[in-house]
């Protein structure tokens, strides 16, 4: 009885707790910009079943794929047993789904071997990670909280596995034994892995009650502890994946967006008996220098990351040793979005510190390094654009600061006079017909 | 050999006529020399497939697409929307360039802003000529050689086609290579972006330089390009390694050009 309320009280703080930070996870998206993206419904959903539901983006390195493959069925599946368990701490009953029967024996069985799979893939994880060091895992902006981050989500995994698996030896031998509270007339379950550990237990059944109790509580207590440390972490895309892939970029990759306020403007200017449209809005800032001047989207895209560094290793700057890495962009972008929120909660929704994305996050250098060859966003799995990002801040630096570098300065000055890059005048276009063939 | 007939648009239309398809040549095509011989080859074949055709000659203006890139959006859709007046005002349709960017811009970029047309790689005017049996090519100097293709990330990533350069410069019977990063894994030249106006920023190697490490790790006889910039930049890398004088870098047009002159 105790033990119900205390599991109760728990349950509800967790998921308080975690409804509070999603609630401020969606009020930092919702400081981007407006976009409209409901359109094409079933092709979202599509690209979603497709990108998220089928990782179809990740068979692109193949051992990463298998093992993701495992840890991501067997979290989904495992947690199916989650709700057996939340009932038996609510209620304080026993196993309160094996009036299934044979049916419930195979998912108990399944749920084993895949926390036993699932336990051989965190150690592949943290070998690649620690042992083999991987290099997309070792890059400037992998140190600190995005490498032990990835460290301290695969440590909780295996110590959630293993309580699982003890909790679930303790039992068996425990139904084994005909204990009261654990058998009801016959075994129920099947322990295809546990089962071998039974040797490794305790003899007596007070010890055997004692782990198994321990196990049920530290597993159940991990996972709601898990639950809230998701939000925090790169771990995010465990959710996010499905909304950010169902809102995907759905035009070709080429294709990037005409701004709107800049084609009144130049309507205006091409045409000055146009009217000018009728807005009371103050006038927007072109380009992006802070978090709030991108898209929901973009912001996201950046809660959605984790920082698996494929786009980054695809990189072509990067690649060349320079400054740029996409993986970086779309961190930078989380953890800037994360103060502005932190900034809100304590001082209010008008309250401006003298810090931005660009700048105090994003150097102009990395900006000026990109080739806009969607190598970042053909690589990520959950459909990132890192590249719109660093448009919208050249966008920026372009339109508001004139801070491009002096080299692009000439090519615009080129093409404002004499309507090509270079400095060639219109008449020599038809040059190349007259010439020697 | 033919003589090369480029009638403009403001020709055709004082003459009452109206050519099938706009050649967009672009201004690497115009003013570059090494895109220059492209530009011919690409008329060529036209001329030689009996494709009606014209430029629009000194009328033509940058599509804009770097300064989009480069973050002048400004500068972009002035460039867009006088470009558009003058397509629509000679009633373009079709149109077809040999460079990737123009295309990506034109075919993408320009709807919104009210120029809608038929927009074509050369690569994909080249295959629809040779699957419609007005182009014929057969190998001719080409046949066996070791060649590999450059895919331009304009063509390839931002707009889906790996398989039209690729499918024209087999009719050749050339014997093609893949280089490992290729079609949707391709590693850009490192002119996109607004880069070919610019030097690159501070690193340990120039895009193209790894690049053309990488096509020439496969001893081909010619790296196949289908952009104007990545001519450019490979063209220069292949230099790098003394190789200009085993290596040649050439677009898919000029091959075929070459294939119907030697028939």
């Amino acid at each position: 009885m105790l033990a119900s309320i205390l599991f109760t009280l728990i349950l509800i703080a967790a998921v308080g707790l975690f409804t509070k930070k999603i609630k401020s996870v969606i009020r930092n998206i919702n400081l981007g910009r407006d976009l409209n993206l409901n359109n094409r419904k079933s092709e979202r959903i599509l690209t979603m079943i497709r990108v998220a539901l089928g990782q179809s983006k990740m068979g692109s390195k193949p051992v990463a794929a298998f093992f993701h493959v495992i840890l991501y069925v067997g979290f989904v599946i495992i947690n199916i047993e989650v709700i057996e368990i939340i009932i038996d701490g609510v209620f304080g009953t026993h196993r309160v789904l094996s009036f299934l029967g044979n049916f419930y024996n195979l998912l108990i069985g399944s749920f084993e071997y895949l926390a036993f799979l699932v336990f051989i893939a965190c150690f592949v994880f943290l070998s690649r990670r620690n042992i083999l060091k991987l290099k997309r895992f070792h890059m400037k902006e992998m140190t600190k909280w995005p490498k032990s981050d990835a460290n301290i989500i695969l440590i909780i995994e295996v110590l959630l596995m293993s309580a699982f698996l003890i909790m679930n030896a303790c039992d068996y031998q425990l139904q084994i034994l005909h204990v009261g509270h654990y058998f009801n007339g016959e075994i129920v379950g099947s322990f295809p892995i546990s089962s071998h550990l039974i040797s490794l237990l305790p003899a007596n059944i007070e010890s055997l009650e004692f782990i198994e109790r321990f196990c049920w509580w530290f597993h159940i207590i991990g996972i709601l502890a898990f639950l809230n440390y998701v939000p925090y972490s790169k771990h995010f895309h465990i959710m996010l994946a499905f909304p950010n892939t169902y809102y995907s970029k759905l035009t070709p990759k080429g294709q990037f967006a005409n701004m709107e306020s800049v084609t009144n403007e130049v309507k205006l200017m091409l045409d000055p008996t146009a009217t000018p449209p009728t807005a009371d809005a103050p006038p927007a800032r072109f380009g992006a220098k802070d978090v709030q001047d991108l898209t929901w989207k973009q912001l996201m895209d950046s809660y959605s990351c984790t920082e698996c560094g494929r786009c980054t290793s695809a990189c072509p700057a990067n690649l060349t040793g320079k400054l740029l890495s996409p993986r970086k962009i779309m961190m930078d972008t989380r953890d800037r979005l994360e103060e502005v929120g932190k900034n809100i909660d304590k001082h209010g929704a008008d309250y401006a510190d003298d810090k931005a994305l660009l700048g105090n996050y994003i150097s102009e250098e990395e900006l000026w390094a990109c080739t806009s060859c969607n190598a970042c966003t053909e690589a990520c799995p959950v459909n990132i654009d890192p590249l719109s990002i660093i448009l919208d801040m050249r966008r920026y630096l372009v339109m508001e600061q004139s801070t491009a570098p002096a080299e692009l300065q000439g090519m615009f000055a080129k093409i404002e006079n004499n309507g090509a890059p270079w400095q060639f005048p219109a008449s020599d276009r038809m040059n190349w017909t007259k010439e020697e063939n | 050999m033919e003589k090369l007939v480029v009638p403009t648009m403001a020709e055709m239309m004082a003459k009452g006529e109206r050519p099938d398809v706009l050649f967009w040549v672009g201004c690497a095509g115009s003013f570059d020399d090494r895109a220059k011989k492209v530009t011919k080859a690409v008329a060529k074949i036209l001329q030689h497939s009996g494709v009606s055709f014209a430029v629009l000659g000194t009328e033509e203006s940058c599509t804009g697409d770097p300064a989009k890139r480069a973050g002048n959006e400004f500068l972009f859709q002035m460039q867009a929307m006088s470009n558009i007046m003058v397509l629509n005002g000679y009633e373009v349709t079709k149109i077809v360039t040999a460079c990737p960017h123009c295309f990506n811009t034109i075919k993408n970029e320009y709807p919104e802003l009210g120029g809608n047309y038929e927009v074509l790689h050369h690569s994909q005017l080249l295959q629809q000529l040779i699957d419609s049996g007005k182009l014929k090519v057969e190998g001719g100097s080409f046949k066996g050689k070791k060649i590999t293709f450059h895919d331009p990330c304009y063509l390839g990533r931002a707009n889906g086609e790996y398989e039209a350069p690729r499918s024209v410069i087999q009719k050749l019977d050339i014997y093609f290579t893949e280089m490992k990063r290729s079609r949707a894994n391709g590693l850009c030249c490192g002119a996109g972006g607004g880069q070919m106006f610019k030097e690159p920023e501070n690193g340990n190697k120039d895009i193209n330089i790894e690049r053309a490490e990488e096509a020439l790790a496969l001893n081909p006889e010619i790296i196949a390009v289908g952009c104007p910039f990545c001519m450019t930049m490979i063209s220069d890398g292949v230099k790098n390694f003394n190789k200009e004088n085993d290596v040649q870098v050439k677009d898919i047009a000029e091959m075929i050009a070459d294939a119907i002159e030697i028939k």
